[in-house]
């Protein structure tokens, strides 16, 4: 049985070809989608996920990362003065105008925040280094944006907000959901850049830090007593307000993911397909296995060991293919995530995909009339 | 009643389809099947042969009457009862041979041992010893594709006595083969009858085999119209001829 399985499907090289075309192209098709979605997803809440705060405090209303809304500073040194607060950051987000070296206009997305500081810092620094943010001008841009923001390298000057500006580093991958790149400043010089108009104040959201021992309900209970105008979230309720704002709220989500479940839908169908011609190319022989005396139970595991086998093949030569795609998106502007749950998830699909389709390719073949097997 | 009956029919008939599409293409058979004898089931095209071969071996229900096998009511069987009769009691011979091209000789015979439960190890030894039984030792690594007509046949017959059955049943085995080799299979069939003491049941349009049954069992329009002993038909072969 196990041999008989194994023949068929190597025996026709080009069926088997076929199938694992299906396979793989099925099985990229869906990472590609979902992969896409939730590279999305982690871009939109970034920099709220690497802020290394426990809590993060915004003005009443501001339900998600990158909508401006600025508060006072006197907030701040209430924060400061709330039992069960080890740490208490000013943080700024704004949209500025970036000028490059050859005058052209950019829109960029300056993220403030005090150099040295536990939180909020840009990550994944790969040239210069985020303490240099103390230094006089001194920003971090993202090396994905080197071309749209016309900045080579360290020392290169440009302007924003009218505002001398000179690139102290590069981070990488650090994308933006819109199209105006972050760009890292010190809270100190990000006023100058966006020159907040709200007569509220200067502090875009205050990150804080629980002291050991301090719950993070805790600590939220406590700055709640305290503090009026304002929502309180946890750094994981503001990631997931921010995502759940651009995907749901914004449409652009949806359309990713439905692109992914299109993707699964066709895969599955594109999987189905092919297995349940290879199962009908061998409908003979499986009606003289029956003539022959097999029971149903070594037909299914006949199939099934067909299916497990295309699928363990398929998915394996999917993964080389997905890699590449995956390394190339990288220096892109949608990156394309692959974590290991989703391997995982994509290798227990496949098998379930190719099962499946045997299964129905299975009804086929246990209902045959075994008297096909006289027709000549 | 017939000595040694290993298959016993009685008003054996069948309809394909429902209502208005319905067709009966076998009324009223009654039959007994014995060991040791090659019988001969003739008759026009439609006449119902393939039909009435498919119940004998129990991969088609009659629409009615009783089917007999080994003295096992299969007609009353429930309908995950019938792999195990055929595979105890039944080989069948196909005419368009309906081996596994993606196997060889000895793996296509080991296949139906392996259907059988047996080992790998057990399967392939007892395989290559049918496989030299029929006279194809040297081909046993082949693949079908690589054989001829008449050694795919006998690969074939090999795989229906892989289960050592009392019973064959053939469907037209020799129409797809040249004379010769049509010769061979019949040969080794009538010698599983007559040395092995089977019951083989053979269905044929070619008058060449004629004189190999023992008996020959006319059929027309789904009925027994006439049947004769081997003898029987050589003299009224001749009186043809003549
Ligand atoms: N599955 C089926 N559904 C409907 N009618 C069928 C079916 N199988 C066979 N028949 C009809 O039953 C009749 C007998 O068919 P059968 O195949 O038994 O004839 P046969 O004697 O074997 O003919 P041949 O010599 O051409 O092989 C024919 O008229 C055929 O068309
Ligand atoms: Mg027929």
């Amino acid at each position: 049985m196990g041999l008989l399985a194994r023949r068929n499907l190597f025996h026709d090289k080009v069926r088997f070809a076929v199938t694992l075309t299906g396979i793989v192209f099925a099985l990229v098709l869906i990472i590609i989608q979902f992969g896409l979605f939730l590279g999305f997803t982690t871009t939109t809440s970034n920099n709220i996920d690497h802020s290394n705060a426990d809590v993060w405090i915004v003005f009443h209303g501001v339900g998600y990362f990158d909508t401006g809304r600025t508060f006072s500073e006197r907030k701040f040194y209430q924060v400061l003065a709330t039992p069960g607060v080890a740490e208490a950051e000013k943080y700024m987000q704004a949209f500025a105008r970036w000028q490059r070296p050859d005058g052209r206009i950019e829109n960029i997305q300056i993220i403030g925040v005090r150099p040295g500081s536990s939180m909020g810092q840009p990550w994944d620094v790969v040239s210069g280094s985020a303490s240099a943010l103390k230094e006089e001008d001194a920003i971090l841009v993202d090396e994905l944006y080197r071309e749209k923001l016309g900045v080579q390298k360290i020392g290169d000057r440009v302007e924003i907000g009218g505002h001398r500006a000179r690139v102290a580093g590069f981070t990488r991958g650090i994308r933006s959901f819109t199209t105006s790149p972050f760009v890292y400043a010190s809270f100190k010089n990000s006023l100058d850049y966006t020159n907040p108009t709200s007569s509220e104040g200067d502090v875009g959201y205050i990150l804080v830090k629980a002291a050991t021992g301090v719950s993070v309900e805790e600590l939220k209970k406590n700055l709640n007593v305290r503090l009026t105008d304002v929502d309180i979230y946890t750094t994981a309720e503001f990631s997931a307000k921010t995502r759940f704002y651009w995907m749901f709220t914004t449409g652009a989500g949806l359309a990713v993911l439905t692109a992914a479940l299109m993707g699964l839908v066709v895969g599955v169908a594109v999987v189905a397909q092919t297995i349940y011609a290879a199962t009908m190319d061998h409908i003979r022989e499986y009606g003289t296995l029956k003539a022959m005396g097999a029971t149903n139970s070594y037909l299914y595991r006949v199939l099934i060991e067909q299916a497990v086998w295309s699928a363990v093949l398929g998915y394996a030569l999917a993964m080389i293919v997905a890699h590449f795609i995956v390394a190339s998106s990288e220096k892109g502007g949608a990156v394309i995530l692959m974590p290991l749950e989703m391997k995982l998830g994509m290798f227990v699909l496949a098998i379930f995909m190719c099962v499946v389709a045997a299964m129905v390719s299975i009804n086929k073949v246990t209902r045959l009339d075994p008297a096909m097997v006289f027709r000549g | 009643m017939r000595i040694g009956a290993v298959i016993r029919t009685k008003g054996i008939g069948k309809v394909y389809g429902e209502g208005t599409a319905a067709f009966r293409a076998l009324s009223d058979v009654d039959l007994e099947i014995s060991s040791g004898e090659l019988t001969l089931l003739m008759g026009p095209s439609g006449s119902g042969k393939t039909t009435l071969l498919s119940i004998l071996g129990c991969i088609l229900r009659a629409s009615g009457g009783s089917l007999e096998i080994l003295g096992e009511r299969a007609d009353q069987l429930a309908e995950g009862e019938l792999p195990r009769i055929r595979r105890e009691t039944i080989g069948f011979v196909f005419q368009g041979f309906n081996l596994f091209p993606a196997l060889t000789a000895l793996e296509n015979v080991a296949l139906a041992l392996d259907v059988r439960g047996l080992r790998r190890a057990d399967a392939e030894k007892r395989a290559a010893e049918l496989i030299r039984e029929v006279g194809l030792a040297d081909k046993s690594d082949s693949y079908p594709e690589d054989l001829s007509g008449g050694q795919k046949q006998r690969v074939a017959i090999a795989r229906a006595l892989a289960g050592d059955p009392p019973i064959v049943l053939a469907d037209e085995p020799t129409a797809a083969l040249d004379s010769t080799s049509g010769k061979n299979v019949i040969e080794l069939l009538r010698r599983l009858a007559h040395e092995h003491g089977r019951a083989v049941v053979m269905v044929t349009h070619d008058p060449r085999v004629l004189s190999y049954g023992d008996r020959i069992i006319h059929l027309e329009d789904g009925r027994i119209v006439r049947e004769e002993n081997g003898a029987e038909q050589m003299e009224s072969a001749f009186a043809v001829a003549g």
